[in-house]
């Protein structure tokens, strides 16, 4: 199993929930994923300063004057924010790759969650209330949101292993499901110089679509692309700095209910994810179609 | 009426009223609300009662149910009616995948649509759904019928035995071993009753559809057999 849940926001109003509204979403699909879970928010874009979120397995030691030590190797000041085992570093856009090799020789076992203008990871093993509640999630504002919960099946139960996984600025991807043909897609994706953290089929997913994104693909090309390359079995739900996509493989055994009201689009492996939305009673509810590309705009 | 909040009392207590009832009860009118999405509303009943669910339901609603006649005044997760024995259960929204599976006998009406995979290895209960069904229904159904107003998707009844399915609107591919037959006469006379209890006969005529079943030529049918199904 696993559980995913989406919300794309329509209204503004809203934005000051979103963190609200998927820590709720979140803990109802614990069932389903208890080993490990993940939340990736959008929100909080400032021009010209982009957010490099890492994680480290000693926080008190690695975050230690990491903003300093950052500063000076990139010769432009940084601003970090710690949140228990993660820290949201603001650094200028154009130094995000410059801040990103600094990154692994200052802290080498400091790990990337993300970086881009808008997205934040956050993830870690645990019950999904109790990484939720560590990283005050329901707290956090922004336009477009994705969680996970885990039951491992694939690789090892630990942080990098969890959803969401982030391959490309701004990208994220969680995945109920597992893929049959990870190793030969993560070494054709690997000879066109993308780079991999795990040995998780998940990950390969991800990639699968940075790559497409990269060589100028649309993200619905892109999605379209993984019901022909990947063979497996797969709910991907993918987020990128303006937009949040949906599909399901041909076979569709992984379950999916979405919602949309002029408010929002919401997604959840199961309705029960749904249920405290506001005006769900009034929302079309549908189950997304096996094979068919679904995605939101702004 | 005996009114029930899932909210307040949770999934077990109300399991256990419910298969608390046992042969006749004075108890025959029951109503579930604030189901929100719960698994496993009102499964295993084995009694003559009446349940209204108010609202939508989560996994296996009315699942391996007997006698009962089970009301969802909303749409229906995974699994909604399997392996039921008899009974009756109406859903007035649409259902998730493999709706009335296995199911043993009994009816299972869906007044809006149904997804992949509805009435997988049926071996003997009613189906009716008022619109259109996904992708690999039907398939290794064993008997019963399965009545379908709208369309059909792909692999529709794909490995066959001796269910009949019939299919209003298109289907968009036959499953292996599985065929368009025709309608005869005892076949109109069957749609007209399934159609009347499934709350469709308003809805369509039984001259509209046509049946699908088995080429036989997947199993070992033995016309010897043929009154085993």
């Amino acid at each position: 199993m696993c559980g995913i849940v989406g919300l794309f926001l329509k209204d503004p109003k809203l934005e000051p929930q979103l963190g609200a509204m998927l820590t709720d979403m979140l803990i109802t699909m614990t069932d389903r994923g208890p080993d490990s879970a993940g939340i990736a928010i959008y929100g909080g874009a400032k021009d010209g300063l982009g957010k490099l979120t890492v994680q480290s397995a000693h926080p008190e030691k690695d975050f230690k004057d990491l903003d300093g030590d950052m500063h000076h190797a990139i010769g432009q000041p940084v601003t970090m924010k710690i949140k228990s085992s993660h820290a949201v570093l603001e650094v200028p856009m154009d130094q995000m790759e410059a801040a990103r090799s600094a990154l692994s020789h200052l802290r080498p076992g400091v790990k990337v969650m993300s970086a881009g203008d808008s997205i934040e990871i956050f993830k870690e093993v645990g019950l999904p209330k109790d990484v939720a509640a560590r990283f005050d999630v329901a707290k956090m504002k922004g336009t477009h949101g994705i969680g996970h919960t885990r039951l491992a099946t694939e690789s090892a139960v630990t942080t990098m292993g969890a959803h969401p996984f982030s391959t490309g600025s701004d990208q994220c991807l969680v995945h109920n499901g597992s893929l049959s043909n990870h190793n030969g897609v993560r070494r054709e994706l690997k000879r066109l110089g993308m780079t991999f953290e795990t040995e998780n089929d998940t990950e390969v997913g991800a990639a699968f679509i940075s790559h497409k994104l990269q060589t100028g693909e649309t993200l619905g090309n892109a999605l379209e692309a993984t019901l022909t390359d990947l063979d497996g079995f797969f709910t991907f739900v993918v987020g990128t700095k303006n937009g949040f996509g949906v599909v399901r493989d041909p076979i569709a055994c992984k379950p999916a209910v979405m919602a949309e009201t002029d408010q929002y689009v919401a997604f959840g492996s199961e309705y029960r994810a749904l249920v405290n939305l506001p005006g769900i009673e009034d929302a079309r509810v549908w189950e997304p179609e096996p094979a068919t590309v679904y995605f939101w705009e702004r | 009426m005996q009114s029930f909040d899932l909210g307040q009392e949770g999934l077990r207590a109300l399991n256990s009223s419910l298969h608390a009832l046992k042969g006749q009860t004075n108890m025959t009118a029951w109503e579930v609300i604030n189901p929100k999405g719960a698994h496993a509303i009102a499964a295993g009943v084995d009694a003559p009662v009446d349940i209204t669910v108010r609202g939508s339901t989560g996994y296996y609603c009315a699942g391996m149910n007997k006698q009962a006649t089970i009301r969802i005044k909303g749409s229906a997760g995974p699994g909604v009616a399997e392996n039921m024995m008899s009974g009756t259960v109406i859903i007035d929204g649409n259902a998730s995948q493999y709706a009335g599976a296995t199911g043993r006998g009994g009816l299972l009406v869906i007044k809006g649509n149904a997804s992949s995979r509805c009435g997988v290895s049926m071996k003997g209960i009613d189906i009716v759904v008022h619109g259109s069904i996904g992708h690999m229904s039907a398939f290794m159904a064993q008997s019963g019928n399965l009545v379908v107003l709208g369309d059909a998707g792909d692999a529709l009844g794909d490995s066959l035995y001796e269910a009949r399915l019939f299919v209003r609107g298109s289907v968009k591919s036959l499953g292996a071993d599985c065929i368009e037959k025709e309608m005869r006469p005892e076949h109109i006379a069957l749609l007209t009753d399934l159609l009347k209890r499934g709350e469709a006969d308003g809805k369509a005529k039984p001259e509209e559809f046509k049946r699908y079943g088995s080429a036989r030529k997947l199993y070992n049918f033995n016309i010897d057999n043929a009154s085993a199904y």
